[in-house]
């Protein structure tokens, strides 16, 4: 074997040793090219400049042009491939012939890179933007937005049935599977839900108070509060709240899921992934949107209530009895009914962009954004005409 | 022990390495030298770390006792720039390639040379192009993505990127795993060819029977936490252990070192 008569190449940047007089040298001498020092990685940048001053000065190599290798001290493939530069292919991959006494490793290398150099390799596709290519990219992105709710529509027909086909038979109903996904994006959810919401309870109650005071109808405030957090505030914080963080937790899983080819398994398996993946994240979600609703509006009413409690001088029992007497029960209702339907969209889109992953991590990482951002959007689209829709209806 | 302490030209040197995974010990007392120039297959059965004492040796995994040499210094005893400037002389393949799904095939490669070397993008494209030619793989492929790769080429991806700044020690993890036979026959040819040109070491860690019996000039034995041999081929063949034996004279041992014998003769003339 080789090993025996093997020769090292000095190839490594080597830690303390000055490396400047030994670095790579090109000459001409008689006619012929004397070629010394260390042709390594290290040097790469000042030995490309000679070789490229030699071609300029000398034209094309060609193949009855005499080198002298034997100063060479040290190679490596990135000096090898500027000496194939040099010398060119078609000679150096006869080395062995013309440099009889060079070392049998540096034959072999340059060798080798001179056979591989033979082709030429492809040079990169000039990058080219024009007008043209503008117009066909907003083409291309309408064109995949439409496809987008297209696929959307079309899986969303897909869970209903599945749905549908499940609710009939309760003995492939998966319950393990459903409540632990409804300790994870509900029961783990709950303290940030409450947070929020009581924040921003207060906030509006300080808003409130401070315009209504200027009418002196700080009394109002209450009704402010119940009104925005019942009807709006309460569902909407929820949602956006699980949006992004159940939404993208479901993109990844399925996501990675996908790129370990385990849907791909499951389908093998003569398993559903429709029914093993996206039911019981569907149905957890549309179970535990309308609790965290409820807690949302409790606790940012609660933020509020303090707020008049300890700025505004309402008493709790004055709030409490607005709150009874002027506040009737269909804002609840209003705000309610849209919790399981924002919980459907968000269900569906997070796992649909899970789906569409194709195995990198990258593609995992631009499904979860997407799923996130069409989430929320969606999530305040549809309450903005749901708004609408309830105004004129008088609700 | 089978080890051979007195040579001197060893690259790697471990000594009396453990490692464990909480209760669960799976090395203890481990020694292994790797020779400048030579290729070492390291097999065992699964799980009898492999893996682990590739990722302690290049630092991956700190030991939970020993010392790992690497060109004679402790890896783990360095600073973090003297280290970096240690771990340029290596190259690991990893089972999987471990491409950078973010980055086409040449930005791969000519990203080690462009962050160590200091090359240009447009000097470091370009010899990454070279590299992944030496590698056997197509001009075209060079702007392809990591996605749109079958296994073999992801191999071969994977290793022009361990290449990229010209390592003296090369790891391998499973090179051979997942290809087919031809791919296969050819991943070695070109290790050897490789090892030979560059004047490379290499850390194989392999099942590939047909690998050791045509690639590996010395062969250690992973088995019961420790190195059991590690040597010539011939000598581990000939070791009375049971594992080995079955290893190595089962059936697809056999058919292995029957088809290396055929083929020697073609394989030296090429390297000598």
């Amino acid at each position: 074997m080789a090993s025996t008569d093997h020769v090292t190449t000095d190839s490594a940047p080597t830690g303390g040793r000055s490396l400047d007089d030994r670095a790579g040298r090109l000459a001409v001498e008689d006619g012929r090219l004397l070629v010394s020092g260390d042709w390594v990685l290290a040097h790469h940048g000042a030995l490309k400049d000679q070789v490229a001053a030699h071609r300029q000065a000398a034209g094309e190599p060609s193949a009855d042009q005499a080198v002298d290798l034997s100063g060479l001290t040290g190679l490596d493939t990135a000096g090898a491939r500027l000496l194939v530069a040099l010398v060119g292919a078609e000679p150096m991959a006869d080395v062995r012939q013309w440099a009889a006494d060079l070392p049998r490793a540096r034959q072999a290398l340059l060798e080798t890179v001179a056979r591989v150099l033979r082709e030429p390799l492809e040079p990169e596709p000039s990058p080219r933007a024009t007008l043209t290519d503008g117009l066909v990219d907003v083409g291309e992105r309408v064109g995949a937005l439409w496809q987008q709710q297209r696929l959307l529509l079309g899986f969303i027909g897909l869970t209903l049935t599945t749905l549908f086909v499940n609710l009939l038979r309760p003995w492939r109903w998966r319950l393990t599977a459903l409540v632990s996904h409804v300790h994870q994006t509900g029961l783990n959810a709950v303290p940030i839900v409450a947070l929020l919401t009581f924040l921003v309870g207060a906030v509006v109650a300080f808003l409130g108070a401070t315009v209504l005071r200027d009418f002196g109808a700080t009394i109002f405030t209450v009704n402010l509060v119940a009104f925005a957090f019942l009807r709006e505030f309460g569902v909407l914080l929820a949602a956006i709240l699980l949006a992004g963080r159940t939404a993208s937790a479901f993109t990844a899983q399925i996501g990675a899921m996908k790129a370990n080819e385990e849907i791909d398994a499951i389908r093998a398996l003569g398993l559903d992934p429709m029914e093993l993946l996206v039911l019981p994240r569907l149905l957890a979600m549309m179970i535990v949107l309308p609790i965290l609703t409820f807690i949302g509006m409790l606790s940012g009413i609660l933020g509020g209530a303090l707020v008049c409690i300890f700025m505004l001088d309402i008493s709790a029992t004055q709030f409490l009895t607005i709150l009874q007497r002027d506040i009737p029960l269909n804002h609840f209702l209003v705000g309610m009914v849209k919790a399981p339907v924002f919980a459907f969209l968000i269900a569906v889109i997070g796992c649909l962009e899970g789906f569409k992953v194709t195995g990198s991590a990258q593609s995992v990482g631009e499904h979860t954004t997407s799923s996130v951002v069409q989430s929320i959007f969606m999530v305040i689209l549809l309450d903005a005409v749901a708004a609408l829709f309830f105004m004129e209806m008088g609700w | 022990m089978a080890l051979n302490m007195a040579d001197t030209d060893a690259v790697i040197r471990v000594r009396g390495l453990c490692n464990r995974f909480g209760s669960h010990v799976v090395h203890e007392d481990l020694d292994l030298d790797i020779q400048r120039g030579e290729i070492l297959g390291v097999v065992g059965g699964s799980g009898t770390g492999k893996s682990v004492l590739l990722r302690s040796i290049v630092g991956l995994k700190r030991p939970d006792a020993g010392s790992v040499e690497m060109f004679g210094e402790d890896l783990t005893a360095l600073s973090a720039r003297r280290r970096s400037e240690l771990e340029r002389r290596f190259g690991v393949l990893f089972q999987r390639g471990a491409l950078f799904s973010s980055l086409d095939l040449q930005e791969n490669v000519a990203l080690p040379l462009m962050e160590h070397a200091g090359l240009t993008r447009r000097d470091a494209e370009d010899l990454a192009r070279m590299k992944l030619a030496l590698t056997g793989l197509p001009p075209n492929a060079a702007l392809m993505m990591p996605s749109e790769l079958s296994g073999g080429m992801i191999k071969r991806a994977a290793l022009a990127r361990a290449l990229a700044l010209d390592p003296e020690v090369l790891f391998l993890d499973e090179p051979t795993a997942g290809l087919d036979p031809i791919g296969a026959a050819e991943f070695d040819q070109l290790i050897m060819t490789l090892r030979d040109a560059l004047g490379l070491s290499v850390f194989l860690v392999t099942h590939d029977l047909d690998t050791l019996y045509t690639a590996c000039d010395r062969v250690a034995v992973l088995s019961q936490r420790r190195v059991l041999v590690a040597d010539r081929l011939a000598v581990v063949e000939a070791s009375d252990d049971a594992w080995i034996r079955d290893y190595f004279h089962g059936p697809r041992g056999r058919a292995a070192a029957q088809a290396a014998e055929s083929h020697t003769p073609t394989t030296s003339g090429e390297n000598t």
